[in-house]
């Protein structure tokens, strides 16, 4: 253990010794030949220290290892790619002024960063205001379509309703608990699930609606209510929208009191790879979660990137999750736009965007749309003893990202369309741009 | 249990499995292609397989089924040919028996979820009916009972007429009476019989297979029916009750344990130590470095790690606390608002030196075995880590009292908080005893820390979920008062837990807090006020 501290810190001082000596040549080099040392910056504004370093940070690490690659194949239009880290520390009001900073005074081309829809949130105007790109790569509750933002992760219909679908037919599921964390994201979802579930026949006594606060660990009331409520003798199933770190003593407190999978599955959209990483997870053998990739999917691009990014971190037993694939996406798809026009210019390469493809570690190949979305396959797996996903099920194809839900009275007419209509709510009803979210 | 009831058992059994043998006409046929279906890795084929293997007699039907379980059954997609490893690391062929050298490189593990785990379960249950162990026939007749298979009827039937175990014949009689009810063309008699078993059952279970049954039944069975549900749910609303009380205690026993440091720093101090929670987390990072420490080198000592953690734990939390007095607080002392701020700093810098050297990752902590599953009370399910937790809160409040009480150093302490100036010139080393008593503050909070980690995320934010908590503890039981700690940590606990189910918890949190902001208005001292010449030092 000891020793492995020792090493980790040793390594982590060299690296950063190599990055301020490699930046010190840099700056020498750029003073004494302006031209040719020309760089193309790549902003990061992911947190790196508060509550969500635990899921930020290693997607800080993904794309300055996706910006090594591309530059050990010789970067992008003849220059060298340069990452501009900063910390927002969780702190949404700080996302804004980070994200201000690094559009004005890093003058970044491109900005991969945020987690929680909050933060997103946060930093719209700025990236309005100063007409620049961002890339935001975690499932979110829809209900936006941003020219100046890219959703590389899913939409609720690329996971949420999948899911769902796939719970309703294959277990036989009758009766619902929708948990979750009390913020946007989980009460979206959860708002736009139950329409769903009632649109297919659901009666309101079958399904039940849970919150919890950010953080919460005291589960026992709550995993108790919802066993009493899989005993009324329907098939019952959890969708959960519990995000980050509420997790663990949720999934302990199952354990616990002997809610096995196959009386009650607990199907998630917020635990990957990454989260299971700090549970024991015997007793969840059996839970689902639902996500367009999984690390221990089989295709060529897959391993080669397991092995090339645990490689990278120097760990052989670092793992992937889906917001890090989205990145990989993202990342390629910036870098082909960019080549397209042959141009850094926001205006330009938000233009050049819509229709983009690039491969996803699946196998398959997903497309930016007009809305700013992608496509994706999405996937059900089933967790496993060693903390990794079984894939139990697949969507037949990839489908395409909707921002605006379907199931949603206020913006089922709604669509995005930033190639032929120039419009983020363009309401296909009346024909206009602008309604909700404008 | 007699040797003559096993033998009678055991042939039994054997004629079962010597009855459908001569039944299926071949032996060659039907089983081994239902074996050989494990291997075409298509959940719908598995589940034609298990369906065909548990039905057919053969006497490698258990071992291939549990095997299928435990993932210990593996099949080699090229030759479709399926394999059991055995317990004991010996591999054989599924559809032969025969024994393999090892198994084929390409061999995987048959892959399972859950429609099959379920499936997998109910043809154990009607497997292991006639297991020779108790323990197991009941679990068995749990199996059936849940999933009312019809083609159980007959072993069962078998079963409960030999079985002489009173425990297991009334788990069989229950695993019947579930069948029958589900069953079609039962009587109404026996339907009538069967509500009042599973009505005497009168758990979750129970109400689950009640209310699951159809519309169709016959009137005076649906009344039969209606009468034990509301029986039953009348039953588990007063059991709820006492599950609320529980859960509350074990609440509050976590709020103690986090607030019991503090009521030493802040109440018996009178400093404000926002870093308190950081000590929390050390104490967990410390159980975390002894358990890595322990699976790397003597894994058998893993049950005991927790015990070897709680001494460290306190020892390290201990040592900063120390050090942090020496270092900042006690240049800070009667300027409360400079203390909170520098401490609020240092709870930061401690975040972020945590997250540095362990990453930013939640860290795995394992529970031991005794600190695992739960057991059952009546119709209320008790985890042991809560359990054990309230009794370890219990003990550290016990200990710390009598320490306070009985040691010269407790008696330093008193002297020191309650009046300053006067135990100096006793000749007490003021400054000394104050380093010691935030020592022995953040001390306690390390030792919740080892606690904590059993049931929360061991990362670095884990102590600031505590923080909040362990002040509205403080001050609602009333500073300076470490029985007010207790009666204010215990009230909240299971205030909480019985607003939880009607408010939410979202809503039951705010509540807590709008009551505890009336509360000081009405009682500014909290609960137990200290009097005297104390109050005004």
């Amino acid at each position: 253990m000891l020793t492995k501290l020792t090493h980790d810190i040793v390594t982590l001082s060299r690296r950063r010794w190599l990055a301020a000596t490699a930046g010190l040549v840099l700056g020498l080099a750029a003073f004494s030949n302006a031209k040719a040392q020309e760089t193309i910056k790549v902003g990061v504004l992911h947190s790196l220290s508060g509550t969500m370093a635990i899921s930020e940070t290693t997607l800080k690490d993904t794309i300055l290892f996706l910006i090594e690659e591309q530059n050990k194949k010789g970067g992008v239009l003849g220059k060298k790619l340069e990452p501009v880290v900063v910390d927002p520390a969780s702190n949404w009001p700080l996302f804004a002024e980070k994200a201000r900073e690094l559009i004005t005074k890093d003058k970044v081309s491109v900005v991969f960063g945020c987690w929680t829809s909050v933060s997103r949130k946060s930093v719209l105007p700025v990236f309005k205001e100063l007409n620049s790109i961002l890339f935001y790569p975690v499932q979110y509750e829809g209900e936006e379509s941003e020219r100046n933002v890219f959703y590389t992760g899913a939409a609720p219909n690329q996971q949420a309703i999948p899911a769902v679908d796939y719970l309703m037919k294959d277990e036989k599921v009758k009766r619902w608990v929708l948990a979750g964390t009390d913020y946007v994201y989980p009460r979206t979802t959860n708002k736009i699930l139950e329409a769903y579930l009632k649109s297919k026949g659901v009666k309101q006594e079958d399904i039940m609606i849970n919150y919890t606060p950010f953080g919460h660990s005291d589960w026992q009331t709550i995993v108790a209510d919802i066993k009493k409520f899989g005993s009324a003798g329907k098939k019952t199933a959890v969708v959960s929208t519990i995000n980050g770190d509420a997790n663990v003593p949720f999934y302990k407190e199952l354990g616990n009191q002997g809610i096995k999978a196959t009386d009650i599955p607990v199907v998630a959209f917020s635990v990957g790879e990454e989260e299971l990483a700090g549970i024991d997870t015997k007793p969840l053998l059996g839970h689902l979660a639902a996500w367009n990739y999984f690390q221990s999917i089989k295709s060529p691009e897959n391993e080669k990137f397991i092995k090339a990014w645990q490689a990278y971190t120097k760990n052989p037993k670092r793992v992937t999750n889906d917001p890090m694939e989205a990145h990989v996406i993202g990342f390629d798809m910036w870098v082909k736009a960019v080549e397209k026009v042959k141009s850094t210019d926001p205006d330009k390469v938000i233009d050049a965007l819509p229709g983009i493809e690039a491969k996803n570690l699946t196998g398959g190949t997903s497309k930016m749309l007009p809305n700013h979305h992608i496509t994706k396959p999405v996937f059900i797996g089933e967790i496993k003893a060693n903390g990794q996903f079984d894939v139990v099920w697949k969507t037949p194809g990839l489908v395409a990202g909707d921002a605006w839900s379907k199931e949603l009275e206020g913006s089922k007419d709604l669509i995005g369309d930033w190639v032929g209509k120039k419009c983020g709510n363009y309401n296909t009803k009346t024909n206009k741009c602008g309604g909700q979210g404008s | 249990m007699s040797a003559n009831f096993l033998d009678s058992l055991r042939a039994l059994l054997l004629a079962i499995l010597l009855a459908a043998a001569f039944a299926a006409p071949a032996l060659a046929g039907p089983f081994e292609d239902a074996v050989a279906k494990f291997a075409n890795d298509d959940f719908s084929d598995t589940d034609e397989a298990i369906g065909a293997v548990a039905t057919s007699g053969n006497p490698l039907a258990f071992p291939i089924i549990s095997a299928l379980q435990e993932g210990r059954l593996s099949a080699d997609p090229d030759t479709k040919k399926v394999f059991v490893t055995q317990a004991d690391g010996k591999v054989i062929d599924a559809a032969t028996g025969a024994a393999v050298d090892k198994l084929p490189d390409n061999a995987a593990a048959v892959r399972l979820n859950n429609r099959l785990r379920r499936a997998v379960e109910a043809a154990l249950g009607g497997l292991t009916l006639l297991s020779p162990d108790p323990a197991k026939r009941i679990a068995a007749a749990q199996s059936v009972f849940k999933s009312h298979e019809e083609s159980a009827l007959v072993v069962i039937d078998g079963a409960l007429a030999k079985e002489t175990n009173k425990s297991v014949k009334a788990a069989f009689a229950e695993a019947r009476a579930a069948i029958l009810l589900y069953k079609s063309d039962a009587t109404e008699v026996e339907k009538l019989e069967a509500v009042a078993v599973v009505k005497a059952r009168g758990d979750q279970e129970a109400m689950a297979l009640l209310t699951g049954l159809g519309s169709d039944l016959p009137p005076n069975v649906a009344r039969a029916v209606a009468s034990a549900i509301a029986s039953i749910q009348s039953n588990l609303q007063m059991w709820s009750m006492v599950q609320y009380a529980w859960y509350g205690l074990s609440l509050g026993s976590v709020l103690l344990l986090a607030a019991i440091g503090l009521a030493i720093t802040f109440g018996v101090m009178g400093v404000i130590n926002m870093a308190h929670g950081e000590m929390v987390m050390l104490g967990a990072y410390t159980t975390f470095v002894v358990q890595e420490v322990i699976r790397s080198n003597y894994p058998g000592l893993f049950d005991y790690s927790l015990l070897i953690a709680v001494p460290l734990a306190f020892l390290v939390a201990g040592a900063v606390g120390v050090a942090i007095e020496r270092g900042i607080i006690r240049f800070l002392y009667g300027r409360p608002l400079e203390t909170l701020l520098a401490t609020w700093g240092l709870s930061l810098v401690l975040q972020q030196a945590v997250r540095t050297a362990f990453g930013p990752t939640n860290r795995e902590v394992g529970n031991p075995s005794w600190m695992s599953g739960a057991f059952e009370l009546g119709q209320i399910t008790i985890t042991y880590n809560r359990l054990w937790i309230l009794c370890f809160t219990l003990a550290v409040f016990v200990i710390l009292l009598a320490m306070l009480r009985y040691t010269a150093l407790g008696l330093e302490m008193r002297a020191v908080t309650q009046n300053r100036r006067m135990a100096a010139s006793m000749g007490i080393a003021t400054s000394r005893v104050d380093a010691l008593t935030f020592g022995l503050g953040s001390g306690i909070a390390g030792i919740a820390g080892v606690a904590l980690s059993q049931i929360d995320n061991v990362s670095p934010n884990l102590g600031q979920s505590y923080i909040i908590d362990s002040f509205m503890v403080v001050v609602f039981g009333g500073v300076g008062n470490l029985w007010g700690t207790l009666v204010g940590a215990f009230t909240l606990g299971i205030a909480n837990k019985f607003l939880e189910p009607v408010a939410g918890a979202v809503l039951g949190k705010i509540a807590i807090l709008v009551l505890i902001i009336l509360f000081i208005q009405k009682r500014p001292r909290g609960l137990f006020a200290l009097k005297g010449r104390a109050v005004e030092a």
